[in-house]
Order: C-alpha cells, then structure tokens, then sequence
C-alpha cells in the first residue's frame, strides 16, 4: 500500500479528538495512534509528495528518504511507549500536548521545505509547554514560561534566516545549507537552541524535571533529536560542531556529579549524549553520520527509559532527590532492573544499544585525526557511566536506605519500561537490524575483541573509581542545593530588569511626567488663555534684548503689567480695523488659490 | 522486618571484592590480548584502564571541589 498521507497528520488530529474518548476506549484510542502512524509510515515512498502553493512559493509538506524514515520509526516507537507508560494519568492536557508534539516533530522530520519545517518548528514549541505545565505547580509554570521564552528567541532567529536564505536562493526548498553567510548561520543558530548546544542549553536542564512524569519523558525524546535529524540534513560536516559537540559531552558530566535532583542529572546527560551526535554530524563522514543519527535511535529508548524509571520513583515515593531517597530495590525491583538495564545501554555496556552506536561516532572521531575530539569522547563515555550509570541507580535504589516502602510502579509503566529495556537489549545484541535502516550502508563491526576488551576496561575502572571514592568518603556528599547555570543570567537578569523599571526606572518617570510632560500641558493651558496677548508678550521680551536701555525698560514694564493681568481681556487688542483686514487677506488668499486650481 | 541482599554486610564486601576481581581479570586479559586501538599508543596495556579510573576520579574531585564551590546556592535561591 502506498501512501502519501504526512505521519504528523495522523498524531496531530488524534490528539485533537482524545476528549472525545473515556476509560478503556480512550486507552486503546491512545495506544493505535502511533500504531496506525507506524503502518501509514511502511508505506510511504522515498521523494517528494504533497505540493502545496503558499505566497507564489511551491511548498514540499511530505518528503521522505532513508534519513527521515528513521527517525520516522523512532518516534512512532517512543510515541507509543510513553502513551503506554502514561495510560494511569487521568490529565487530557498531557495526552493531547504529548501527542501534538510528537506528531509536531514528524512534521519538522518529513518536511521537505523551509516553511513546513519552520511551522512545526513552532508548533513542537507550543505543544511541549502543554506538557510543563500540565505539572500544574507554580515551580513548573514559571520553568514552562522561561523555556517558552527561550524557544520563541530561537524561533525568531529561525525565522529571519529563513526568510533570508529564501529571498537569495529564491527556493524554500530544505537540504543541504552548509555554513556560508548569515542566513545560514541564522537558520543554524535557531537549530541549535533546540539542540541544546553549550550556553544555549539552561532551557533543558531547567524545564525538563519540572514537567510531569510522563512529559519529560515525551520532552527527552522529540526536541532535541528533532534538531541532531535538522543539522544532519542541512549542516553535515559543519566543522563548529565537533567542538560545540565536545563541549556538549563534557561539561554537563561534572553538573551532573553534583546534581540532587535525579531527573535533572538525566538532563544534563540528556545534553551530554546529543553532544556525541553533533560531534558526529560534524565530522559528517558516512561512518560519522550513521553513528549520530543511530545513536540518536538508540538515546530515545534508552534515555526514556531512565526518565521513565526516575518518573516512576517519583510517582510512588512523591521524590526525586538522592537525598531523599535510597533502597528502592526492596520494595521496586522490576523498575530498579529496568533502570539498570538503561545505565548499562546508556554507559555503552557490551550487549547493550549504546555500545554499537556511539563507538562508531568514536571511531570516525579517530579515522578523521580528531585526536584531542576522541580524547574529549573518551572521557565523556567514562562520565557518562559515572553518573547515569551508576549514580542514578546507585543513589535511587541502594545507598543509604530511606526507609521507603513503596508500591512497584503500577502494570502499564512496568510494561513499557520492560518493553523499552528489550529494545536496549536487543538492539545491542543484534545491531544488524539498526544498521540496516541507517543512512548510508554500514560496515562497521562492533564486536571485536579489542572494542569489547577496552570498552569493559574503561567501565569497570570508572566503577572502581566510584567506589574508592566512596569507601573513602571523598565522593561529594548529596546536598539540597541549587546549582547555578547559564538560566542565571536570565533569572536573576530578569529580575535586575524589573527592579531597574521599578526603582530608578518609576524616578525617570515621576521626573518626566512632572517636569516635562506636565509642565508641557500647564504651559499650553496658559498660552491658549490668550494667545495673542502671549505672543505679544514673547515678541516684546525678544526685542527687549536687543533694544537700547531705555526702551528696554519701558518695554519690560509693558510685559510685566501684562503678565500681571494676564490673561486680562481677551479681546483688548483686537480692534475692528485689524480684524476686518485679516479677514480680507484671508479671503483674498482663497479667491486666488480657487482661480490657481 | 524483611531483610533484602545487601542488608548483609558480608554481601555488600562479596560485590566490592567481586568488582575489583573482574578488574584484575581484564588488565590480565588486556596482557594477554593486545588490544588494537584507534590509534596505536590506545593500545598500550592497561590504557582504557588508567584512563577511566583517572578520568572519574579528576572528574568527580573537579566537580566536589571547583564547581560546587562555583555554583552551588541554597535551595530556595530563586524563590
């Protein structure tokens, strides 16, 4: 069957009809949305489908090739996963956010042309605030506004490119763009404050682990992967991005060390491993390539995972920090093994996803003589296991024992969690079926002696190192704390900002308003009283200055009686000759300029 | 109440010592087997060990000693 039907179609009116549907039929409802997306999905064609006409411009809604296709089929998969793991939450808000974004980035994913891809853009932007504020707390309304903020400022920034790059290539069609004048860097720019690039990142870490269990883990999945899939078709071999992908793997690690909040140290990982992405994007070599966007399939399941073991901890225990928690595994083993099969898949253990998607990242880094990038990478991966792999688990399910009894996570959270740790599982197994849907063919082997072997090395001793450094007691105490970011210049800035309007700012005001404004209107009042005597008045002070002593006195004295009685009878001056004489000039005036015409 | 695993101290000091086993074991294997790295010098024995126990130790002493100092401010600080 082919079908030209868009996939973001198919989520986006689903989700509209979702209040339409209750109890067991909304469940279902929910779960054969993305199951219908994922058939309609097999049969669509490569090439360009759905033309449209928009402003004389010929627009591409659907195009479809090996590189939309898979991100086609991650997000379809994770779209149902989180459905599944959300079916207990009684809130349409986050069903109707979750799946309008969802179909939103299948948007972004198969557009085929600038101003397609620019209004899903915005439209994952809208849809995903729904899903911080669905949270419905004060902390996660004003964490949704700042992050809404920020994606507008990048929006716009998108916009202006776009609009330029179409005025001088006269196409809207989108491929590739590379890196050559300010349009381009405009549109890169705007791509990369959804990717969460170094600087441009506080949104993430900031609004992600306010949003609700279910949100962030739809939130991990679409935004930044969304922009890797961008950047892979418009920007390959953008060399900025092997270092703005570096530094993306490696500074978030040390906040991560020091984070109490366990959803908010999966962000900063988050950012962590799309830095692996970029950096691959970057290199853009074919082995490079596929490694970013197979490592992109690979982070959307196994980092949903985590999310959604963190979400279920914190729905059972109503906490999130280390803290405050400790010896779940007593009560919660199944979300606990879940968990750990996502820190090994994560940490790239052999047999686990990531162990056969970010080494070819690694591998093209070192082919192409990036040796200090590779070196950078190696030490993000060892990070990496340090402190998803064995932090989260470590603090969340063992530790110190909290003295929490929980509940295991209710039956359709365990189910999808247990369905997303197969895929870790069987992707790292059998990674021929991966490979085989990436961009370009693979020939990459993942399984040898000396990668397993080195990889375990580089594990086993990280987990070495953690735990001397707690035996010890060097490890970094957890505290409740919060840690500053780049959100700081725009939190307390803002507040700088609105003190600076409310303080020196209202002075400004109160001096202008009274001295100049005010004082302009008292001023008219008292000339419109009597104008002429006024402006007689003005005339004789000027001629005062230029006329000899004795006039000047006599005329001072006019002006100052006239002041004294001003306004004084208004029509004192007006004699009837002087008046009758202007209206004959008046008149004679007209008479001419009528006969002109 | 229940005991669970590693409510057992002996059991806590069986993992410990099984984990510094498994260490042991692959630096006698990477003697064993020599690793062919991306580069060559990556092949040195014990390489990817040294360089994971340094790297998380430099991360996490960088982390509890410089940055925390940076940046960390109570939790109500922008309440």
């Amino acid at each position: 069957m082919i079908s030209h039907l868009p996939p973001a179609a198919i989520l986006i009116v689903g989700a509209l009809l979702v209040p339409l549907f209750k109890g067991k039929v909304k469940s279902a409802y929910l779960l054969l949305l993305p199951i219908l997306g994922f058939v309609n999905l097999l049969g669509l064609s490569h090439g360009d489908h759905l033309h449209t006409q928009f402003l004389g411009y010929t627009l591409t809604v659907l195009y479809c090739d090996r590189l939309s296709l898979l991100f086609g089929y991650i997000f379809h998969i994770i779209t149902f996963l989180t459905v599944l793991y959300a079916l207990g939450e009684r809130n349409d808000l986050e069903y109707i956010a979750g799946l309008a974004y969802a179909g939103s980035a299948l948007g972004v994913v198969f557009a085929g042309d600038l101003l397609t891809l620019f209004i899903f853009w915005e439209m994952m932007t809208i849809s995903s605030v729904g899903l911080i504020w669905a949270r419905r707390t004060e902390r996660a309304f004003k964490a949704g506004v700042r992050y809404f903020i920020i994606h507008a400022i990048g929006g716009v920034l998108l916009l202006f490119g776009i609009i330029l790059r179409i005025h001088e290539t006269g196409s809207p069609s989108f491929g590739y763009i590379g890196l050559d004048g300010l349009s381009s860097y405009l549109i890169f720019i705007g791509f990369g404050v959804n990717c969460a690039w170094p600087l441009l990142h506080a949104w993430l870490t900031d609004a992600y682990p306010e949003a609700t269990i279910a949100g962030t883990v739809f939130l991990s999945a679409f935004t930044t992967k969304a922009a890797v899939y961008v950047l892979a078709r418009a920007y390959p071999g953008a060399e900025p991005l092997i270092w703005i992908g570096a530094i993306m793997t490696a500074f978030p690690i040390f906040y991560a060390v020091i984070e109490n909040d366990l959803r908010r140290v999966l962000a900063y990982s988050l950012i962590n491993q799309v830095g692996f992405m970029v950096v691959g994007v970057g290199i853009g070599t074919q082995l490079a390539i596929n490694g970013a966007t197979a490592h992109a399939f690979n982070d959307i399941l196994f980092k949903a995972l985590l999310f959604m073991s963190m979400g279920a901890v914190l729905k059972q225990t109503g906490r999130i920090n280390a803290t405050g928690l400790g010896g779940l595994y007593k009560s919660m083993p199944f979300t606990c093994a879940f968990c750990i099969v996502g820190a090994a898949s994560i940490s790239a253990f052999p047999l686990f996803s990531a162990f056969v998607s970010k080494s070819m990242v690694m591998s093209a880094a070192a082919h192409e003589g990036f040796t200090a990038i590779w070196l950078i990478l190696l030490f993000a991966s060892a990070g990496v296991f340090h402190h998803a792999g064995i932090k989260i688990p470590f603090f969340a399910f063992f530790s110190h024992d909290s003295g929490l009894r929980p509940k295991e996570a209710p039956f359709n959270m365990l189910l999808a969690m247990g369905i997303t740790a197969f895929l870790c599982i069987f992707i790292g197994v059998f990674p021929q079926y991966l490979y085989s849907i990436l961009p370009y063919q693979v020939d990459y082997v993942p399984y040898t002696t000396s990668h397993v072997l080195s990889q375990l090395e580089l594990l086993f001793f990280s987990a070495l190192a953690f735990t001397l450094l707690m035996l010890s007691g060097i490890y970094p105490a957890e505290m409740r704390a919060v840690n500053l970011d780049i959100d700081w210049f725009y939190r307390k800035g803002a507040r700088a900002f609105l003190w600076a309007l409310d303080v020196p700012g209202a002075a400004l005001g109160k001096f202008l308003g009274k001295r100049v404004f005010g004082a302009t209107v008292d001023y008219l009042e008292w000339f419109g009283m009597n104008p002429v005597v006024a402006l007689i008045m003005a005339g004789e002070s000027a001629v005062a200055v230029f006329a000899g002593p004795e006039y000047r006195e006599s005329l001072r004295k006019r002006v100052e009686a006239d002041l004294e009685h001003y306004p004084g009878n208004v029509t004192r001056h007006w004699a009837m000759g002087t008046a009758v004489l202007w209206v004959t000039v008046i008149l004679v005036a007209y008479l001419l300029l009528y006969y002109r015409q | 109440m229940k005991e669970h695993f590693f409510d057992k101290k002996s059991n806590v000091t069986l993992f410990i010592r099984g984990l510094f086993a498994i260490c042991v074991l692959l630096v006698g294997a990477d003697i064993w087997i020599r690793i062919h790295g991306e580069f060559g010098w990556d092949g040195f024995t014990g390489f990817y060990a040294a360089f994971g126990f340094v790297a998380c130790v430099g991360l996490v002493l960088t982390a509890k000693s410089i940055l925390r100092k940076l940046v960390k401010r109570r939790e109500d600080y922008y309440d």
